[in-house]
This record gives C-alpha cells, sequence and structure tokens, in this order.
C-alpha cells in the first residue's frame, strides 16, 4: 500500500463535495445542522403525535409493572414469610404472588402493544424519510448533482438510511425505559430508605458526565464514518459501473489499492468510535460496580446497627441491580442511537440544501405553448472565470428547426441545456413564448420542453416501460405506434419477449444504436413543443438514421427543434443552421444559403460531401 | 474467521471471566446478609464490601479489554470481507455485472455486512455470554436450593418452544427485507445515474411513485418483522417473570419452613434476577442472527459465483515482441443468457497482422459483441477465437489485454485526472508518449483545462462533452500500443472535421497493428484495408469497401454513402 493513491484523483473545484452548503467545515454549521436535523426529526414526528403519546403510556405502565416485581419481592421477604412461620398463614404471600402474576401479565401486554406500535411508526417516519431524501434529491439540480455525484446520493439514500433503522429496530424502548428506571429507581430508594439513597445515588452525576462525554466525543466520531462510507460507495458503484473497461485494461490490481484504501479508512472512522464505546461502556459499569459495593457496605453496617431492614437491603440491591445489569447493552443502544443522530444530520445537511434552479414562487402558467425561444443578452459560464457563452442573442420563432453545429467544446450543448433549464444563466434571460424559464413551473417546462441526449440512458425494466418513461400514461398501441414512427419497431419485435423485454442494467442487452432508438421513441411519445436533439443520432446505422430522419421531416414539422447533429446529414433536414465557435454565433441562415456563402459551415459541407466519397 | 480465532479467544476469555465476576456479586451480597450482618461482625462487613469493590473493579477493566478487541476485529473482519467481494467482483465477468442490479450488489458490500459486523461484534457475543451467564446462574441456583433451581431450569422449554417458531419465520422475513434494501438502492442507483433524463423529461413525479413503491414494499416487510417480534419478545419477556413470581412463593414456604435460609433466598432471587437480561435480550439476538445469516448467504452468493472467464491452468504469457497479431474467428457462435436466439452464429474471419478491418452490419447485427470476444470480455459458446492460432482462452488474461486494446463507442471516463484516465492500461506512460497519444486523438482541449493533465474528469470532475470524452478514450487505448486494437465505433461523436484528423493520424499510428473497427459510417470505413460485412450472424462477406458495394447489395443498404447521398441529393435537387 505504499503506493500514491491519492494522486490519481487529480485535482477539482469542488475538493469537498462531501458537504453539501448546510454543512461548512466550522463550528457554527455544526450547530445550525444540529439544529436542523432536530427539526428534522420534529416534523417527522408530527404526524404521529397520538401514537407517540399511546407509546409513551404503554411505557410507563411497563416500566411500572416492571418495577413492581422487586418490591413485591421486598415484601414477600419481610413480610410474607413472617406470617407463614408463625401462623402458617399463606394470605399474603398469596396475595403478593397474584399481584406479582399480574404485574407479569401487564408486562407482557404492555411490551407486546409498544413493541408493534413502535414498530410501525419508526418504519412509517422512515418511509416518510426516505420519500422526503428521495424527493429532494430529484428537486436538486443537474449542477448539484454534478458536483454531490451519484455515489453519494446513493450512499445517503440506503447507508444512512439503514443507519437510521437500524435504531427503529431495536433498542429504542430500552433506552427510553432506562431514562425512566433512572427517574423511578431513584424515587423508589429514596422512598425506601433515604440515607442508603443519598449514596447511591452520588453515582447518577458521574453517569450523566460520562454520557454527555460521549455524546459530544461520538458525534463528532459518527459524523466521520458517515463521510467515509460514502467514499467507499462512491468508489464502488463508479468502478463497478465501468467494469469493461477496468478489466479491459487491467485495472484490477489498482482499483484494489483505492478500495482497499478507502476501506481502511472507513474502518479506522468506524475504529475511532468502537473504542469510545470500550471505554464509555466498561465505564459505566465501573460506576455500578462501585456505587453496589458502597450500598453494600454501607446499608450492611446500617442493618447491622438496626436502622434498616434487611429486606429493604435486599430491594435495594435487587433495584440497583437492575438498573446497572443491563448498562452494557444500553450503551449499545446509545452507540446505535449516536450513529443515527450522525446520519440524519447528513440527511437534513441535503435536505437543506436550497435548489439552484428554483422553482418559481409564482409561475407563470405555460399552456399549449408555441414554443418561441429567446436567448436575451446571455452569459453562462459553469465556473468563475471560465466563460463558455459570452453574451448569446438568439431568437428562434415557434415551428423552426435549428440546427447547432460547431466544433465539439463550443458551447452547443450548453445552450441546449439552458433551453433545458437545467442550469440557469449566469447573466440575461431565457424566455420561452416571452416568458422568464425562471418564472415558469417544473411541470409545465417539462411538459413543453424535452431533451434527447447522447447518453441515451435507459432504466431496467421492459422496452415499453422505457418508451412509456417519456409519457407514462400512454398505451400500448401509442407506445409501439412511437416505436414504429422512428423505425424501432422492426428490431423491438425481434427481441425474445418483444416490447416486454428486459433491457437489463442501462439498457446492457441492446446495442448502443438500439438504445438511441429507443431514446428517440421515448422523446417521440412525449411530443414536445419544443424538442431539442443532443447528437441524439451518432450511434445509428445509415439506414436507421435514414428511418428516422425521415421521422423527424413529419415530427418536427409542427414544433420547434434545437438539433445539435456533427453529420450533416442531419443538419440538412434544419430550416436554420447556426455555427457557434467559442460561445459565439458566428454564422446563421439557411442550410443552402450558408453553403452558396462560402463561409465556415460550407467548409465543413465540401469537407462532408469529400468524406462520403 | 480463521485469522480472528486467537481474538476471539481473548474476548470470549474475558468474556466468561467478567460473566463469573458478575455472578460472583449476588453471592457475595449473601454472605454479608448471613455473615456479618446477622452475628454483628463490623469488620467482616467491610472485609466482604472491599471484595466487591475489587471485583467491580476487575470486571470493568475486563469489559474494557473485551470491547476494545471486539471493535478492532469485528471491524477488521468486515473491512477484509468487502475487500473480497470487490476483489472478487472485479474478477467476474462483464455479462455477470450485466445482469446483477448494482444496487443489489452494493447493499451486499454495505449494508449486508454491516449486519453481519454488528452480530459478531454484538450478538454473537452476548449469545456466548449470556448462555454462560445462564449456565452458570442455573448451576449455583442448584447449589443453592435445587427444587426451586429446577423450576428455573424448566423454564428454558418454552423459551426454546418460541425461539424455534421464531427463527423459521423471522429467517424468511430477513432475507426478503434484504433484497428490497437491495432494490430500493437499484432504484436510488438508477434515478442518480438518470438524473438529466428524468430532468429533461420532468419525471420527478412518476420516479418518485416508483421510488415510493419500492420503498413501500420496504416498510410493509419492516412492519411484518416487527408484529412478529413485538409477539415473540413479549413472550420471552414473561417466562423469567412467571418463574420469578413461583420462587418468590416456593421460596417464601421454604424459608418458612426452615429450609432456606432470607440469605440464601435473597440471594437466589438476585441470582435468579441475573437470567432476566440475557433472556430478555435472547429474541433480540436470535433476529441479529438471522438476519446476519441471510445476510451471509447473500455474500456468499456472489463471492461463491466462480469467475466464468479465468485463466485456464497451464495458460501461456503471451510475450507482446513475438506476437504477429493475426486474429482468427473459427466458427464462433454466441448467446446472450436467457435469449433464444444466437447473435453469433459461426463467424469465421480472418485478421491478418497489421491489417486494419473494418466490421460492419446494421444496429444490433453483433458487431460489438464479435470484436468484444477479442481481449476476452466474452467468450464464445462455441468455435475459437485465436491470436497467432493460439486460442486465446490458452493466454493468461493479463498477458492477453496487454496486447488488446479496446475503446468502447460510449466511453467509460472514471473520476481521477486526465493523466490517470488516459495511463488506466499503461501506468508507465512517459510525458512524451502521454503527449503523442493526446496528439493522435486530436486531444488539445486537455492542455487547456483549468489544472491540466490533472484535472479531475469523470463523473466527480469536470464534465465533458461526448466527443471530448470519446477522443480520451481512444487516446487510452492508443496509448497502450497495442498488438491489436480493438475499437467500437470510436469517433462517432465527432464531428466531421476532426474525425479527419483523427483518422490521418491514426493510420499512422496503426501502422504494424492489427486494427479491427467497428464502424456505422462510410467515413470511418476509409480507414479500413478491408471491411467485413456482418449479417445474421455469420461474415456475408469480405472485402474492400467498394467491392462489397458492387458485389453485396445489402452491405450497399447499409452502409453507402452513394445510396444515402442520392437520396439527399435528389431531395436538395427538388428544392
Amino acid at each position: 500500500m505504499s503506493v500514491d493513491v491519492e494522486a490519481w484523483r487529480g485535482v477539482a473545484q469542488e475538493q469537498d463535495a462531501e458537504r453539501t452548503a448546510a454543512e461548512a467545515p466550522d463550528q457554527k454549521a455544526t450547530i445550525r445542522l444540529r439544529a436542523a436535523s432536530r427539526a428534522l426529526l420534529a416534523s417527522l414526528l408530527r404526524p404521529h403525535k397520538r401514537a407517540l403519546g399511546v407509546l409513551v403510556a404503554l411505557l410507563l405502565l411497563q416500566n411500572a409493572a416492571g418495577m413492581a416485581g422487586p418490591w413485591l419481592v421486598q415484601l414477600g421477604i419481610d413480610q410474607g414469610i413472617p406470617p407463614i412461620a408463625g401462623r402458617g398463614d399463606y394470605t399474603l404471600l398469596i396475595l403478593l404472588a397474584v399481584a406479582f402474576g399480574a404485574a407479569t401479565v401487564g408486562e407482557y401486554a404492555t411490551k407486546r402493544g409498544f413493541l408493534a406500535l413502535s414498530g410501525r411508526t419508526g418504519q412509517s417516519v422512515l418511509l416518510d424519510l426516505r420519500r422526503r431524501v428521495y424527493d429532494q434529491f430529484q428537486r436538486l439540480s443537474v449542477g448539484f448533482h454534478e458536483r454531490y455525484t451519484a455515489g453519494r446520493m446513493i450512499s445517503r439514500l440506503s447507508s444512512d438510511m439503514d443507519t437510521i433503522s437500524e435504531l427503529v429496530d431495536g433498542g429504542i424502548e430500552d433506552l427510553v425505559l432506562a431514562g425512566l428506571s433512572v427517574g423511578s429507581v431513584a424515587v423508589i430508594l429514596l422512598w425506601l430508605d433515604p440515607p442508603l439513597a443519598l449514596v447511591a445515588l452520588l453515582s447518577f452525576p458521574l453517569l450523566v458526565l460520562l454520557s454527555n462525554w460521549f455524546r459530544l466525543a461520538s458525534a463528532v466520531a459518527y459524523r466521520r464514518t458517515r463521510e467515509k462510507v460514502a467514499l467507499v460507495i462512491v468508489h464502488f458503484v463508479e468502478s463497478l459501473g465501468g467494469i469493461r473497461a477496468v478489466q479491459a485494461f487491467r485495472r484490477e490490481p489498482r482499483n484494489q489499492q483505492i478500495f482497499e484504501k478507502v476501506n481502511e479508512d472507513y474502518r479506522a472512522a468506524n475504529l475511532v468510535a468502537n473504542r469510545l464505546i470500550a471505554k464509555f461502556s466498561p465505564g459505566i459499569r465501573l460506576v455500578g460496580n462501585v456505587t453496589i459495593a458502597v450500598v453494600l457496605t454501607y446499608g450492611g453496617y446500617r442493618v447491622l446497627h438496626g436502622q434498616m431492614e434487611v429486606g429493604v437491603l435486599a430491594a435495594f440491591l435487587l433495584y440497583l441491580r437492575r438498573f446497572f445489569g443491563p448498562m452494557e447493552e444500553l450503551s449499545q443502544f446509545y452507540n446505535t442511537l449516536q450513529s443515527a443522530t450522525a446520519a440524519l444530520e447528513k440527511l437534513s445537511g441535503v435536505l437543506q440544501e436550497a435548489p439552484d434552479v428554483a422553482e418559481p414562487a409564482a409561475p407563470v402558467p405555460l399552456r399549449d405553448a408555441k414554443g418561441e425561444i429567446t436567448f436575451d443578452s446571455v452569459a453562462f459560464s459553469y465556473r468563475p472565470g471560465l466563460v463558455v457563452l459570452p453574451a448569446m442573442d438568439l431568437r428562434v420563432p415557434a415551428g423552426q428547426t435549428v440546427a447547432l453545429v460547431g466544433a465539439t467544446g463550443a458551447g452547443k450543448s450548453t445552450v441546449a441545456k439552458l433551453v433545458a433549464r437545467f442550469y440557469d444563466p449566469t447573466v440575461g434571460t431565457v424566455r420561452i413564448d416571452g416568458v422568464d424559464l425562471r418564472d415558469v413551473s417544473e411541470a409545465d417546462l417539462r411538459r413543453t420542453v424535452v431533451m434527447v441526449t447522447q447518453e441515451n440512458f435507459l432504466f431496467s425494466g421492459t422496452i415499453a416501460e422505457n418508451i412509456a418513461f417519456g409519457r407514462p400514461t400512454a398505451t400500448r398501441p401509442e407506445i409501439e405506434e412511437a416505436a414504429a414512427a422512428i423505425g424501432a419497431d422492426a428490431f423491438i419485435r425481434n427481441l425474445p419477449d418483444g416490447y416486454d423485454t428486459d433491457v437489463r442494467k442501462r439498457g446492457g442487452r441492446l446495442s448502443a444504436g438500439q438504445r438511441q432508438l429507443v431514446a428517440f421513441a421515448r422523446a417521440f411519445l412525449a411530443d414536445p413543443a419544443v424538442l431539442i436533439l443532443d447528437e441524439a443520432t451518432s450511434s445509428l446505422d445509415i439506414p436507421s438514421e435514414r428511418l428516422v430522419q425521415r421521422a423527424l421531416r413529419t415530427v418536427l414539422t409542427d414544433r420547434t427543434a434545437l438539433v445539435i447533429a456533427h453529420r450533416l446529414s442531419t443538419v440538412e433536414i434544419a430550416d436554420r443552421v447556426l455555427v457557434i465557435d467559442d460561445g459565439r454565433i458566428i454564422e446563421d441562415g439557411s442550410p443552402t444559403s450558408l453553403v452558396a456563402g462560402g463561409g465556415h459551415y460550407a467548409d465543413l459541407h465540401t469537407q462532408w460531401r469529400t468524406s462520403l466519397a | 474467521m480463521r485469522p480472528y480465532a486467537a481474538l476471539y479467544v481473548w474476548m470470549i476469555l474475558a468474556g466468561v471471566v467478567t460473566t463469573a465476576l458478575g455472578v460472583a456479586l449476588p453471592l457475595i451480597v449473601q454472605r454479608v446478609v448471613d455473615g456479618p450482618v446477622l452475628h454483628g461482625d463490623d469488620r467482616g462487613l467491610f472485609l466482604l464490601g472491599a471484595l466487591a469493590l475489587a471485583l467491580g473493579l476487575v470486571e470493568a477493566l475486563l469489559i474494557f479489554i473485551r470491547r476494545w478487541v471486539q471493535a478492532n476485529s469485528a471491524l477488521r473482519m468486515e473491512t477484509s470481507m468487502r475487500d473480497d467481494l470487490y476483489r472478487h467482483l472485479q474478477s467476474l465477468s462483464v455479462s455477470f455485472h450485466d445482469g446483477w442490479q448494482s444496487g443489489q450488489l452494493l447493499s451486499r458490500a454495505t449494508t449486508d455486512l454491516a449486519i453481519i459486523r454488528r452480530f459478531l461484534s454484538f450478538g454473537l457475543i452476548f449469545l456466548v455470554l449470556n448462555t454462560a451467564t445462564a449456565i452458570t446462574v442455573v448451576a449455583l441456583l442448584f447449589d443453592l436450593y435445587w427444587p426451586l433451581a429446577l423450576v428455573v431450569a424448566a423454564s428454558a422449554g418454552p423459551l426454546f418452544w418460541f425461539s424455534q417458531q421464531f427463527t423459521r419465520r423471522y429467517n424468511a422475513a430477513a432475507r426478503l427485507m434484504q433484497d428490497q434494501q437491495g432494490d430500493l438502492a437499484t432504484v436510488a442507483e438508477e434515478s442518480a445515474g438518470g438524473i438529466r433524463l428524468i430532468k429533461a423529461f420532468g419525471r420527478r413525479e412518476h420516479m418518485a411513485e416508483k421510488f415510493t413503491r419500492y420503498a413501500r414494499d420496504l416498510h410493509d416487510t419492516a412492519v411484518g418483522k416487527a408484529l412478529m417480534v413485538s409477539r415473540t419478545w413479549a413472550k420471552f419477556d414473561a417466562v423469567p417473570n412467571v418463574t420469578l413470581a413461583v420462587v418468590l412463593v416456593g421460596g417464601a414456604l421454604a424459608v418458612a419452613r426452615d429450609r432456606m435460609t432470607v440469605g440464601e433466598l435473597v440471594a437466589f432471587v438476585s441470582l435468579q434476577l441475573m437470567l432476566i437480561w440475557p433472556i430478555d435480550a435472547l429474541g433480540y439476538i436470535i433476529a441479529n442472527a438471522q438476519e446476519a445469516m441471510t445476510a451471509a448467504d447473500r455474500f456468499y452468493e456472489v463471492v461463491d459465483t466462480d469467475p466464468a472467464i479465468t485463466d485456464r491452468p497451464g495458460a501461456a504469457v503471451l510475450e507482446r515482441g513475438d506476437v504477429g497479431g493475426e486474429v482468427r474467428f473459427d466458427n464462433v457462435r454466441f448467446a446472450y443468457p436467457d435469449a433464444p436466439a444466437e447473435v453469433l452464429r459461426g463467424v469465421d474471419l480472418v485478421v491478418r497482422p497489421g491489417e486494419t478491418l473494418a466490421i460492419a452490419g446494421v444496429t444490433g447485427a453483433g458487431k460489438s459483441t464479435l470484436v468484444s470476444l477479442v481481449p476476452r470480455l466474452i467468450d464464445a459458446d462455441h468455435g475459437r477465437v485465436l491470436l497467432d492460432g493460439r486460442d486465446v482462452r490458452d493466454v493468461t488474461l493479463e498477458s492477453l489485454r496487454t496486447v488488446v486494446a479496446v475503446a468502447f463507442e460510449e466511453p467509460i471516463l472514471f473520476s481521477m485526472s486526465v493523466r490517470e484516465n488516459l495511463t488506466l492500461g499503461r501506468p508507465d506512460a512517459t510525458d512524451a508518449e502521454i503527449d503523442e497519444a493526446i496528439d493522435v486523438v486530436q486531444a488539445d482541449f486537455v492542455r487547456t483545462l483549468p489544472w491540466g493533465l490533472d484535472t479531475r474528469v469523470g463523473e466527480q470532475g469536470l464534465s465533458l462533452s461526448g466527443g471530448q470524452r470519446q477522443r480520451l478514450a481512444l487516446a487510452r487505448a492508443v496509448l497502450t500500443r497495442p498488438k491489436v486494437l480493438v475499437l467500437d465505433d470510436p469517433l462517432s461523436a465527432l464531428d466531421v472535421h476532426t474525425e479527419a484528423l483523427v483518422e490521418r493520424a491514426l493510420t499512422r499510428v496503426l501502422t504494424g497493428t492489427t486494427a479491427i473497427i467497428v464502424v456505422h459510417r462510410p467515413s470511418t470505413v476509409a480507414l479500413a484495408d478491408r471491411v467485413a460485412f456482418l449479417s445474421d450472424g455469420v461474415i456475408a462477406g469480405v472485402g474492400t469497401h467498394s467491392e462489397l458495394l458492387a458485389t453485396n447489395p445489402s452491405y450497399a443498404a447499409v452502409l453507402s454513402a452513394a445510396a444515402d447521398d442520392a437520396g439527399e441529393l435528389a431531395g436538395e435537387g427538388a428544392r
């Protein structure tokens, strides 16, 4: 492991992509985040107020039933035995046994009720939290996701959730019961024998101090484990997602090294947390043992000197044991609680993140959009200092098909992404039908503008489901019609289960060209007023491309389209061509006029002609 | 688990001593009550008190040691299991990965291993300790007063019966829940990967519904589990209480009849109270153990999958100097798992050393499948792929993949520096070689990135355009100076101008290298010496581009620029 395992990462703008805006590394942010996670917890629990009330009642009853045991034992020894020994009178003892039986039944019923209700409540809180976090991720902009990365999102939605569900699964009631026990044991002890009780209660401040120390130290430790596990997940997901390249280029040993490094970091973070509990748990036990020894000696002394009954001493010791006995396990649950709290903080960091491409507060309705697009001195840069578009003015009338041409990196895709509002412009305004995109509701915008990218992402599931993503309400005939319209029908029907063929992970069963056809069918089905095609035909073979183009001629007639393509065969279906260079429009006109004009596009056109020969 | 045996012996030893000490305390209490207290012996009382204190200190110390060791060993085991899983996953073939949901693999590496760790560091230890405690306590109880101890021992019967029932049902639920966690992780993974698509179509609600559906399934299973737990744990709790009541009555009677002293009864009851927690925890531990078992099943499902593509025994190591570069497909047949029809139905094809051969065919004809056979990303079902007359399966994977380089149509960049991405297959490449490769693929843009070659690209870095990514992937393949270069439509995202430049440079680099190139466009065909036309799973023709155009009408339909052109020209003419 002596190999340099960090340089490979390279340099990036966001070295600390782990953090959401809410979790800056300073002390204030930590406090803010803790408040936020408490507020989150409160809002999660609010709908379950009644259930919580019942749970508390059940716990109190269970506690009372549990506490009755030692008291009944004491009564039995001190009061029950003498009458039997003296007069052979069993009444009191039988009464006590009956009371004990009732307490047992009570404890059974309350425990069962509590576990069932707390299971239901906990799981429904968990479901609610899962949905909220998922929904928030979906709301956050593409820019956020590029920074935060898929692996971290998965980590938040899986590993962090697991940690919280572990808490819900078991232990919380024991923790609360322990809290209740502290109170009730104190009261009972004081009632039994005040002087001895005061001696026993000296241990409580120590327990409080110890728990406080653990709470603070473990919060830091667990926050760290949450961050480290995310790195493990990020590397796992990304490297296995690219397994083809990993194997083809024999990257396995290096990946293994990197994985073992992040895994080891995660272990180290966990170890810190576990060592805290390794100190905390015996610490509690120590306090308990010392208390018991002291109570035993002092109590024995008092009994010896006739200041106390033997039975009281016995009850005293029983109560203390009951209290300190399961303390070690309880400290384990406390540990779970701390770990879950750290996870909850991470999640509330995500929930606090304000979407940088925000939904308008008062959206301007966009019904039956025509699809006119205007760029009003739009400037854009992905990061400060690197301007992609300096100042773009553009008007695309409704129904026009515009092709964007230019070298890779000229800014064509950026134009497309601004129209689809993946980002908001740094300066200036993008409008659709005269309405600023920032004033259009998400739902209206997506109904109006659809973008097909070169990514061709497919979900695992059937072909039909993937096409229906364009319009989830579509019927099977409509789906097949869309596929037929762009010429995908033939290959789909040839698959083993036709439209019901499972495309497998990321569409792995299909070839790149087939995936592209499915993506096209999906966009076709969505039937938007503005269609953006970003390199959407690059993987198609000539016959498929020809089919797609034929389809496009009809598809694009009554809608606005932005087409980004390197193949001029695709460009030629456009009404208008924009040649973009370095974020500027350097030529603008119909394909034929540009060819005749003898400029940049004319050169490209000539080159393309030659390439065909 | 073997390397940790010593640690576990330590832990269990410390645990057993701790238990013994814990059990000793009530006995001291008994001595105190029956001895000094009854006889008014102050000194004896203080001595016993000091003993209790000393034992208490030792117990806490031992717990500390056990915990400390335990934290170490369980974590180390989890970490090494995860390393093993990852290593194994890397060795499993591409088709394995295509067939498994990534969330299912991930949940094995995280959720399941955490469950196993929890059991090892918590459940297992307490199972051992609690059993030890129970046995010791019961033995001492027999020593104190056997008739009542018999009652206590008998209470194990119903406990056994309850746990039997519980185990059976809980096992199935635990497995179901873990599978559903994997499914949910898959949905999360797909939503993260497809975020742009989801945004582009505004399908937030649709995806939220899908996620909720899976989350609700998980919720339902979890609630079912909770109800199962509530029924059983409450029963577990009731057993020691009922026993206690019986003991109390019986004990009082025994004391009244002078069969027992009061001190003995107090000791008996307080010893018996020591059983409450172990029994109470039994339900939790059983649940924990069941979950760990099903989690381990899931883990081993993957780890026990034999890699389909491995070195044969006695596989030869290829020396790159000795490789001529002739690639021969000999009656190669291949079908994807659970697809009824073969994609390749007997491909025979020879690629001469140093030759550049293009493979053409319609979308989905099996071109990518065919070329994936050469670096053994997949293996043929029948027939052979031969490199210089030697079956590629008789060569070590390591040396084969050193000699054969691939660039995929969908370029895979990792979140690493540009340099690291480029040198993926050749970590020892010099700067001059890297520069040359960058020049070949016209990737000048990397030099203007904010941190040059050290700029992080890929998912967690700077986003590049499709054409830029494709060129980096191509440079990566070129940089390995392979004897056989497999390019799967590597220029599809390039503009015409750049494509021409790359092709010109490639031709120069490809001298002496055998190249197999999947093509879709006539412009890329220009690179090739010959073209093989793949149709219906067989090679339907081999020859130069013009020969095939002339002789093979279906080839002409797929790759004729002229046909394409004619249409376009006609269209233009009409305008």
